[in-house]
């Protein structure tokens, strides 16, 4: 195993700059930075609600470089993986991408992110959240090198309606012909890019991979290739509506790292989480299998549902009752907005057993501020279809107009 | 190559592997026993170290394996004679007479420390006698619901409540102590308080100072009282007790293969189905059980990718690195050790003058080096066991530490240096003994983790140690003998209750698998 970490310099100074920042910089319009994984980003440019619509109706450019990225390689780097994470990855083919989870012993989720297939023995796993020291002991007994490469490639989503033709125009050709979770390598004036189909828009959208020196080129000729076509840099706020909208999950919000969690109880499993999907009992062991198994035997405490709430006010961290009295308790708000697209007032929701069956109704307790005088509304709400919006686009290939 | 199938396979023929499949084998069970060396009996074992010297090679002395195993198992039937019992402890002085540690020995040393060591032994005793019923059966486990935990857990809180108040907190007092100041509460003449510490950090990582070395101690006095509180020795050295287990073993119907070392455990469907031996041979059973240590079964034989990464942490942080080696000299004649009589010599020679001395020759040890005057506890085994040597010479065995598995440098440039070192030290008390010598080896716990498999070469498998004993002990997730992959248990020293030659580990494993189905 290589030394994995002495080459990072993120601990270094309190927020380094992406390599799109001095551009970031140059478009905020209300100087609205967080930090992000030891980056400062942009919150929000203009404002949420145009970006958002920038999202849902052209192509927007989202600075994706905080994510954090391990190269995995070596004999064992698919056996490691597949023993990491939930999924079979013994079914991913070259150039391809898969959305995975991976727990702790418990069963419990560590983190969500995506594995690449860049090779038969090398892989790509990017994340949310910092971990190279579970990565580094999961690897004990498999010949795998891991490096955290997460200085060394700049990254940015370009999602929305529009984007394809953008791409395209910017000089990906054949970009149209990728699939959903396909990767394809690109040469634009000298530059390597590699695009993914990939995002957490739930619309149309691909992700872009490049060399951090290239990166400003290929933003402002990106932005050039996208005038016509209403492109527009966005911020994470603008994200998080579309993110939950298509219904995917924010570490830290939706749920909390089983890594982090001090209070006993607070930990989620995949199950939980709606993400039984992503569990392969079947394809040997991994990480929290057993445990997993024993929970699914057992019946599950809880899940995390989709909610659609009448009115219009967002269940921002509500707690939710079976009664409009509020006697009983049976969860609460993760994750709630008012839905641009899909007009609804719509939530993410961890819903005790066996209140998370679909259909089921529900009450919202909904604080609002008024002036500064606070109200509290019990609001009915049901457990719904997740996710809230899906158009067909997303999958479509070609995509209309390419 | 297909060996067979059958209801048990335990892995490793050390006393514990046999212990385990002798009882397996009463209840009716299919046993194939397989052992990597070309003879039973692990780090419980009789060597030639030389033409026609033979010894126990590691353990050498026989006082913890409870009697119930012995008359149980009937090692006796089996073939099991002591060369000697009723064995005495004798601490030797720099300059002084030695004395035997009983009223009679002591009296001529310290009136005070005869009589306060009768109180001392009955009360440790009494407390011994506590702890062994935690260290007889499967260790609970917390936060279940199973009656079974429930009732170990009361009787062990039974135990305690019947000691009475007074007792109680005093063994609450003294339980998480060390040794060192435990005897300074009590006695004034040093070699005896050295002879007692001596006893705590037998086979440990710790020196006199080091918390947890009255658990140690007390560990010991709970398997010596198991034993009746007697020493002894066995006819033909430690080889022979496994012999008489594996006797024992064959007569309840299990099979015994020695020179079969087992390179990996079978997995299929989330279970152990079986092993593979080192020529490729297939042997399928429906439990597997290991009396390899636990990092040498679960990171060497089952692999990590049968084990979940919180798991493998913790097996992987598991602390067993040796410190105990064994010293084996052929001597032309009986040693003559100054002021020793032959009974005196017939027993266990201790030299440890005192607690800091023993504190002092750990320190050493804590960054890479062996001890420049090392402690070592002695035996001459030749004198009532005409089959360990040519008749008028002698062997003489010693427990000497403290030796490093990580010494800095690495043992073999300095296996000669270090037994130059012993050598002479016991010759300070046997004038002449260099002399007489013919042969001899030194053990070093590298050596014991080749010889036997054991990795760190540790005694006990895995450091006895509060944070790696009773309900975590070797691990949590392995501590009630089961291991996280279903079909696949542990035996051994590595398991609760320990080390030493007690047979528990074995036993209490066989009754955890024969009660679950
Ligand atoms: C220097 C020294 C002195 C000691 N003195 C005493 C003493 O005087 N009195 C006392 O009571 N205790 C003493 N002990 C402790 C005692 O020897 C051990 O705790 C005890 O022997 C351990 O027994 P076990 O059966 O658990 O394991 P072991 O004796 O280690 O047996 C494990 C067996 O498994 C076999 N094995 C391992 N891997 C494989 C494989 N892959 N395939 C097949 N077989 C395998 C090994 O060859 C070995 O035979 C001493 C220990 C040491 C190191």
């Amino acid at each position: 195993m290589v030394d994995a970490v002495s080459s990072l310099t993120h601990f270094k100074q309190p927020l380094l700059k992406t390599p799109f920042h001095e551009r970031a910089r140059e478009l905020s319009q209300v100087d609205s930075f967080i930090p992000w994984a030891g980056y400062t980003t942009v919150d929000v440019f203009t404002t949420a609600d145009q970006e958002y619509f920038a999202i849902r109706n052209a192509t927007t450019l989202f600075d994706l470089t905080p994510m954090v990225k391990y190269r995995i390689t070596g004999v064992d780097a698919e056996s490691y993986l597949n023993r990491l994470v939930t999924r079979d990855i013994g079914k991913l083919k070259q150039d391809r991408v898969m959305y995975c989870v991976w727990c702790n012993d418990a069963g419990h989720i560590i983190d969500d992110g995506t594995v690449f297939r860049l090779g038969r023995q090398e892989f790509r796993l990017c994340t949310a959240q910092r971990q190279i020291d579970w990565l580094l002991e999961s690897a004990v007994g498999f010949d795998v090198e891991l490096s955290e490469v997460t200085e060394q490639i700049a990254a940015l989503a370009v999602q929305g309606p529009t984007s394809c033709a953008t791409l395209k125009a910017f000089g990906l050709q054949g970009i149209e012909l990728i699939k959903p979770f396909e990767t394809r390598h690109f040469t634009v004036e000298g530059m390597n890019i590699m695009a993914s189909r990939t995002g957490f828009t739930g619309d149309l959208g691909y992700e872009l991979w490049m060399d951090p020196q290239h990166a400003e080129q290929i933003w402002d000729r990106l932005m050039q290739a996208g005038n016509s076509r209403g492109i527009r840099a966005i911020g994470s706020q603008a994200l998080n509506i579309a993110r939950i909208e298509a219904g995917f999950l924010s570490p830290n919000v939706d749920f909390v790292s089983s890594e982090h969690t001090i209070r006993l109880g607070r930990d989620r499993s995949p199950l939980e989480l709606g993400l039984s999907w992503l569990v392969d009992f079947n394809k040997g062991h991994f990480n929290g299998r057993r445990a997993l198994l024993q929970e699914q035997r057992r019946g599950l405490a809880r899940q995390l549902v989709g909610l659609d709430i009448d009115g219009n006010k967002p269940a921002v961290n509500s707690l939710l009752y079976l009664d409009k009295a509020g006697n009983r308790e049976i969860g609460s708000v993760t994750s709630a907005i008012w839905s641009p697209t899909c007009k609804r007032n719509i939530a993410l929701a961890m819903v005790e057993a066996p209140y998370f069956r679909l259909g089921t109704s529900l009450w919202t307790e909904i604080y609002l501020n008024r002036e500064l005088v606070w109200e509290r509304r019990m609001v009915q709400a049901r457990v719904v279809e997740k996710p809230f919006f899906a158009p067909a686009r997303r999958r479509a290939t070609p995509p209309a107009d390419c | 190559m297909n060996g067979g199938t059958y209801d048990c396979i335990v892995i490793g023929a050390g006393h514990n592997g046999l212990v385990c499949a002798a009882y397996l084998a009463r209840a009716g069970k299919s046993v194939l026993v397989l052992e990597a060396a070309g003879q039973v009996g692990g780090a419980a074992v009789t060597r030639e170290f030389t033409p026609g010297f033979k010894v126990s090679a590691c353990a050498h002395l026989l006082h913890l394996m409870p009697a119930d195993i012995v008359s149980e198992l009937n090692l006796a039937g089996h073939g099991l004679k002591l060369a000697s019992r009723g064995l005495s402890t004798t601490a030797l002085r720099e300059s002084q007479s030695p004395f035997t540690l009983d009223a009679a020995g002591l009296s001529a040393v310290s009136i005070r420390d005869a009589a306060g060591f009768q109180a001392y032994t009955a009360q440790m005793r009494k407390f011994a006698a506590v702890l062994m019923s935690a260290l007889d059966a499967p260790p609970p486990r917390l936060g279940t619901n199973e009656l079974k935990d429930k009732l170990s857990l009361l009787r062990l809180g039974w135990k305690l409540r019947k000691l009475g108040r007074r007792d109680m907190r005093e063994l609450l007092r003294i339980g998480g102590m060390n040794v060192y100041d435990l005897l300074e509460e009590h006695f004034e003449t040093a070699e005896l308080k050295g002879a007692l510490g001596l006893d705590a950090t037998l086979g440990t990582n710790y020196g006199p100072r080091t918390p947890g070395t009255v658990l140690s101690l007390l560990y010991r006095m709970a398997c010596e009282g198991a034993a009746h509180n007697e020493i002894t020795a066995a006819q033909g050295g430690m080889g022979a007790v496994c012999e008489a287990l594996a006797a024992s073993a064959r007569a309840a119907g299990a099979h015994i293969r020695v020179n079969a070392t087992v390179s990996r455990i079978v997995v299929e469907s989330d279970r152990a189905t079986g092993v593979v031996l080192a020529g490729d041979e297939h042997i399928r059973a429906r439990t597997i059980i290991s009396s390899a240590d636990p990092k040498s079964t679960l990171l060497g034989l089952l692999g990590t990718r049968h084990l979940d990464t919180g798991f493998v942490r913790s097996v992987r942080h598991l602390r067993g690195k040796g410190l105990t080696a064994k010293l084996h000299l052929a001597l032309k004649e009986l040693p003559a050790f100054r002021g020793v009589s032959t009974q005196q010599l017939r027993g266990r020679l201790l030299i440890a003058p005192s607690l800091d001395h023993i504190e002092r020759a750990y320190n050493h040890s804590k960054y890479g080096e062996y001890s420049s005057e090392p402690v070592l506890e002695i035996s001459v085994p030749s004198i009532d066991d005409a089959t360990l040597a040519p008749t008028g010479s002698h062997v003489l065995s010693a427990i000497v530490q403290y030796a490093p598995y990580d010494l800095k440098g690495g043992w073999d440039a300095a296996r000669q240096k270090f037994l130059d070192i012993a050598v002479r030290r016991i010759e300070t008390f046997a004038p002449g003994l260099s002399t007489s010598v013919l042969a001899s080896e030194l053990v070093t716990p590298v050596d014991i983790e080749r010889d036997f498999k054991i990795s760190g070469g540790h005694w006990h498998h895995a450091e006895f140690a509060f944070d790696q004993f009773f309900m975590v002990r070797p691990v949590p997730g392995a501590a009630q003998y089961a291991t996280p992959l279903p079909g696949l248990f542990l035996c051994g020293a590595g398991s609760h209750p320990g080390g030493g030659v007690t047979g528990l580990p074995g036993r209490n494993a066989a009754r955890r698998i024969i009660g679950m189905n």
